[in-house]
């Protein structure tokens, strides 16, 4: 990727709801190879970041742009954006009854990689295999899409997904929420297999453990809509021990400036 | 022929001609009865079959009553009142075998070109198919290898020919003639249908199959299946159908007919996909349809599995009387409505023996400007101890234009019933959407998987390669119905 072509750059991103602006300008960029955290209080624009970057209906952009290697993403389909290798690990997974996982991943990898480019015995092998790596039950394979499952087995089937999927940039909204530590653990190893210098990933987190397993070379601060403040990985402790109210302050008092 | 309009070519002027692939017209001769209704017609179409002359009597009675009935009006779907007089009751392909016994090429073409081979050396393996093209069967295959079962398929002409008594025995005893409109009316004109007779303690060993296909203009269908499973018999029985596109309507009035003699088994499974009609609702097949099964004996079961993705009207409820002790009837039913259809479909359960049962799975999808309505009975009567019923009943719309109803009704006339109910409706979820769509899968597909997935109980009831037919049909109709 040469220097002019951004890898992944979200600039002055708007969005609002029919009714509420949310995101107010956020900045931010991602160059191969680096795994970024995003933190911030609750209802402050974090999921609506991930949704906004995969193309959610619901939020409309009033302006800014997100650029994905070299193209601006934002009148793209959803699905568009995904086959470009772009990731979301949702915070809620939803179900999706009658369609087992197989056939799921199935249908995502052929649009992903091309009908047809993947043999059904090769892919079920290689399905195998990952759900060996997460520690999964194969009886999974069978099971219909997160219809049933419980919270920690929903987000270890999105660390499926994005193995299956191999994406270039990966959003993964708070999957460390709710997991056992043995979970933490295996899901940390599923995305570890990811990270790599072709690979960009954005970790939204309300907690520092995940971080110890999954190392950020940044850290931004989200509060209300804008990326309040950025630095090293250091600055997650000063919010685990601080909380968010300094940053509040500090941001506000440049603002006003 | 030169007055009639069965030599017309396939109408390439409509966009739906890629939609909906069936909708093409074969040049094949006819033999007609003049347009019209009346006592002259019934007996001619009893003669033009070599009935007995007590089947035309049965005709005749079923006419007299159809002339005092009126036609039902409850079901939400409307449509203008139809001119029974201008449809013809017969018409069928004048040459259906050449010398030597083959079937006429242009028949055989027909039913090729719908997926159907009939000719003995295409024969599809564990199937044996009746074709009926409007009013006349063209052929029954494997029929040697059943009749060597002692097992009898054959159109319900030549059951009327050569089983006469079989039929007498049977014919009308489910669906009496006057039961209702429709009923009175095929019973008074049907035309063909299939019939099938499996002996007490055999297995049918293949599917039978009944392909219907309406081709002539102005003519109704109106076929008649009996199907007899004796004691300790088991059948599982196929029926499909596909109706040329014309830009009138089309009547199509059938009753079918089951019958489970102690111990028995019937599975009954329709993948119904006539000409539905245009986008402004013009043209599409009447599909007003009057089945049902007889759990006559103990331990016998009867299973109705439809997918209803055709016609411009549907008035349908397969039903089950359930009057065998610890009979089991089941209905499963996937109905896609779309464009300007109507269907209003569903069951009606009828428990009479104790420890009866009955399960009900109905999942409705509209879309366009459709309206889809699930209507239900559950009837337990007082005889009906320690009755059990599960019904689910889901709606979904696709977009904000279509509609969708559910009129369940539960008559319990025993405290020792045990009943469950259960319906929901949503619309599509556009979290499902976003989030299938969010791996990569475009839209329709997306929508596709989805609704394939809300499906999933009833197709898994069809037999195998019946379901991955009736998958991909339902792919290729919502193809047309996102966005
Ligand atoms: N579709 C929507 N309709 C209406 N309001 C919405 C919608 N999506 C988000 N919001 C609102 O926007 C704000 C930001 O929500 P968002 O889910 O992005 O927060 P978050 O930072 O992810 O919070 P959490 O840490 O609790 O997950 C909240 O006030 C939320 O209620
Ligand atoms: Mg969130």
């Amino acid at each position: 990727m040469s220097e002019k072509t951004p890898f992944f750059e979200i600039r002055n991103l708007h969005a609002k709801t029919e009714d509420k602006a949310i995101l107010k300008g956020v900045n931010l960029t991602i160059l191969p190879g680096e795994t970024h955290a995003l933190m911030g209080p609750n209802g402050s624009g974090k999921s609506t970041l991930s949704n906004v970057i995969m193309g959610h209906p619901a939020y409309e952009v009033t302006d800014g742009e997100v650029i994905f290697q070299g193209q601006n993403i934002l009148e793209l389909d959803p699905d568009a954006r995904a086959r470009l290798g772009l990731f979301l690990a949702f915070q809620y997974p939803v179900a999706i009854p009658g369609i087992s996982v197989a056939k799921f991943l199935k249908s995502a990898a052929d649009a992903r990689f091309g009908q047809g480019t993947i043999k059904p015995a090769q892919f079920i092998k290689q399905l195998r295999e990952d759900m060996k790596f997460l520690e999964m039950s194969e009886a999974f394979i069978n099971r219909f899409l997160n219809d049933g499952f419980s919270g920690g087995e929903k987000k270890r089937m999105e660390i499926l997904q994005m193995l299956t999927l191999k994406p270039v940039l990966a959003v993964m909204d708070e999957t460390d929420s709710g997991l056992d530590i043995d979970a933490l653990r295996i899901v940390s190893k599923g995305v570890n297999r990811m990270v790599g210098p072709n690979f960009g990933l954005l970790v939204i987190t309300h907690y520092e453990r995940i971080l110890r397993y999954i190392a950020p070379s940044h850290l931004h601060v989200l509060i209300d809509g804008q990326v309040a403040m950025s630095g090293g990985p250091d600055l997650v402790k000063e919010v685990e021990k601080n909380g968010y109210d300094w940053i509040r302050e500090k941001f506000g008092k440049e603002v006003l400036v | 022929m030169s007055d009639t309009d069965t030599t017309f070519k396939l109408e390439t002027d409509s966009a739906l001609v890629q939609e909906y692939k069936y909708g093409f017209v074969s040049d094949v001769e006819a033999d007609e009865l003049p347009k019209g209704l009346n006592e002259d017609i019934v007996r001619a179409i009893s003669a033009k079959k070599k009935e007995p002359e007590w089947m035309t009597e049965w005709r005749l009675k079923a006419f007299r009553r159809w002339q005092k009935k009126e036609y039902p009006r409850w079901a939400k779907v409307q449509y203008p009142p139809i001119d029974y007089q201008d449809i013809r009751y017969y018409s069928a392909p004048k040459n259906t075998l050449k010398s030597g016994g083959e079937v006429d090429p242009e028949l055989a073409k027909t039913f090729e070109k719908l997926g159907i081979p009939i000719e003995e050396r295409n024969h599809l393996a564990g199937v044996a198919v009746d074709a009926v093209f409007d009013s006349m069967s063209i052929a029954t295959t494997h029929r040697e290898m059943l009749a060597e079962k002692g097992i009898i398929f054959c159109s319900m002409s030549e059951a009327l020919q050569h089983h006469p008594d079989l039929v007498r025995k049977y014919l009308g005893t489910v669906v009496p003639p006057g039961d209702n409109f429709y009923a009175a009316l095929n019973s008074a004109v049907f035309s063909d249908g299939s019939f099938c007779f499996i002996p007490k303690g055999v297995r049918c060993p293949v599917e039978l199959s009944t392909y219907f296909r309406i081709n002539a203009r102005d003519t109704g269908q109106f076929e008649r299946t009996l199907i007899v499973a004796e004691e300790g018999a088991y059948v599982s029985y196929i029926e499909g159908c596909t109706a040329p596109q014309r830009d009138n309507n089309q009547l199509h009035a059938a009753v079918v007919e089951l019958i489970a003699l102690e111990g028995a088994q019937i599975k009954y499974s329709t993948v119904q996909n006539w000409y539905a009609g245009d986008e402004n609702g013009q043209g599409g097949i009447y599909n007003f349809v009057t089945k049902r099964g007889h759990c006559r004996g103990a331990n016998s079961k009867i299973s109705w599995t439809q997918v209803e993705v055709g016609a411009a009207i549907t008035w349908k409820y397969p039903s089950v009387i359930l009057e065998g002790d610890n009979s089991v009837g089941e209905f499963y039913s996937v109905a896609f409505t779309n464009k300007k259809m109507q269907a209003d479909t569903g069951t009606k359960m009828v428990h009479i023996g104790k420890n009866t049962s009955s399960t009900i799975i109905s999942k409705g999808i509209s879309a366009g400007e459709s309206a889809n309505s699930y209507r239900g009975l559950v009837r337990v009567l007082p005889s009906a101890l320690n009755a059990r019923n599960h019904t689910c009943c889901d709606s979904m719309l696709i977009g904000d234009t279509c509609s969708a109803n559910t009129y369940p009704v539960i008559e319990a006339e025993t405290s020792t019933a045990i009943i469950e109910h259960e319906a929901t409706t949503s619309k599509i979820s556009e979290e499902q959407l976003f989030y299938v769509q969010s791996r990569g899968i475009d839209e329709e597909s997306a929508t596709s998987l989805i609704v394939n997935g809300f499906c999933k109980d009833v197709f898994k009831e069809l037999p195998l390669e019946f379901s991955v037919e009736a998958i991909k049909l339902l792919e290729l109709k919502l193809e047309h119905s996102v966005g």
